[in-house]
């Protein structure tokens, strides 16, 4: 057998067990972690710099239109596992934990880290989020 | 058939809904940010080559990006080329996966990224820059250099950090032909931000949020043997993104070779469109 075909075997092989590993995970995914349950304590003292500014409600609006809208629905109602601004969840948590969350997500449970975003436009969100009863 | 592909992936782009979800604006560099999970990104890029001593040429990729979870980003490229006074042909195929390795955010974000290439001499994509690479590979004429036939890995280390709105990402890049060739290496550095921190409150898309401006610095290392700077190629690139409130990005970011190995310029565009829902999409049209 050819090195280069010894090679190609192995790099497959390598790929299949990532894949492999890929499953399990998803396996591991079908119980989810608890939401918001691993936000430090620090991040409750968080304050939001925009806290009821009516242009930053405007602002967050159009932030959960563009990025948070196709998951968690744009009645603010949720969609499936996916808690609506209208939700307990979300109402209930202090806005520092919720500025936490939406920076680092949950990727085992598919909700993405936000953390490209700029500080400002997610305390932006969260000013929306909070507004929203 | 790239052509037939682009075509096939406007269709999809059309009959599919969109939104924006945060495109990383470089063309080398990766940073930690995984396409979101169930979306798809279509983009086409090419990369116009203005060598010094070879023929000018066109280098086209097609990509389509999917989220497979939230940590596992999948990405399979179709590339293709035409040269001046040469001809256009259909260079190869990858495919790529990232793996964030940290499910948390930290001050450094590590990502694993291992590509399989297959792919002909001829390919002009310049997707990045290892071991000694150099412009005179891009001299030898397209009906020899698509004999050559490149079946490599090739792994990533992508490490990368957002602070007050800036990303800084550097990747360390290592190639095997899987032939009997060396480990040949690179690295790509990067760093951009939008130009507004904080989102209007009208949606627009001439916001300056919409638009990123940055810089990247990517070249070869050498290989297994020759590990180092000597006889490698370097380019510079200042970059600038635009995200449309549709779904779409347009990219564009001219590279400035700075070794005598190094082509003269490459000029880069991009056009993206994130599909939002594909994978939920399809999963109820097949119940």
């Amino acid at each position: 057998m050819k090195r280069s075909q010894v090679s190609f075997i192995f790099s497959a092989l390598l790929l299949i067990t990532l894949v492999a590993y890929g499953a399990k995970q998803s396996k591991k995914e079908a119980e989810p972690e608890p939401l918001l349950a691993h936000a430090p304590a620090r991040a409750a003292k968080l304050m939001n710099p925009y806290a009821n500014q009516p242009k930053a409600v405007l602002a967050g609006k159009n932030l959960y239109q563009r990025y948070c809208a196709q998951c968690h629905g744009s009645d603010g109602s949720g969609r499936g596992k996916a808690p609506g601004p209208h939700s307990s969840t979300v109402q209930q948590v202090a806005p520092g934990i919720l500025f936490w969350y939406l920076k680092n997500g949950n990727l085992k449970a598919g909700m993405p880290a936000w953390s490209s975003l700029p500080d400002q436009q997610l305390w932006q969100l969260v000013t929306f989020l909070k507004a929203t009863k | 058939m790239a052509r037939a592909i682009g075509g096939l992936l406007f269709i999809i782009a059309l009959l599919y809904p969109s939104r924006l979800a945060g495109e990383r604006p470089y063309f080398v560099t990766y940073d930690h940010q995984m396409e979101e999970p169930g979306n798809l990104e279509l983009a086409i890029n090419p990369t116009i080559g203005i060598p010094k001593r070879a023929n000018g040429f066109v280098g086209t990729t097609v990509e389509l990006e999917y989220g497979l979870k939230g940590w596992w980003t999948t990405e399979f490229y179709l590339d293709s080329q035409s040269t001046r006074r040469d001809s256009t042909l259909f260079t190869g195929w990858r495919w790529e996966n990232r793996f964030r390795l940290l499910m948390r955010e930290h001050w450094i974000n590590p990502v694993l990224y291992i590509e399989f290439v297959d792919i002909n001499g001829a390919d002009k994509s310049l997707k990045e820059i290892v071991g000694h690479d150099s412009e005179e590979d891009l001299a030898t004429p397209n009906r020899e250099a698509r004999l050559e036939r490149k079946r490599e890995i090739e792994a990533k280390l992508i490490l990368s950090s957002n602070f007050k709105g800036w990303n800084v990402s550097e990747n360390f890049i290592a190639e095997k032909n899987l032939t009997n060739e060396p480990w040949e290496f690179g690295y790509a550095f990067g760093f951009n931000r939008p130009l507004g921190l904080e989102a209007s409150s009208v949606a627009c898309n001439f916001c300056r949020e919409n638009f990123h401006a940055g810089v990247e610095l990517f070249g070869g290392l050498g290989d297994w043997h020759t590990f180092g700077l000597k006889n490698t190629s370097h380019y510079v690139c200042p970059l600038l993104s635009w995200e449309l409130r549709n779904g779409t990005t347009i990219r564009f970011s001219p590279a400035f070779g700075l070794t005598g190995q190094s082509t003269r310029a490459l000029l880069r565009f991009s056009i993206s469109y994130e599909v939002q829902g594909f994978g939920r999409h399809l999963r109820r049209r097949s119940r």
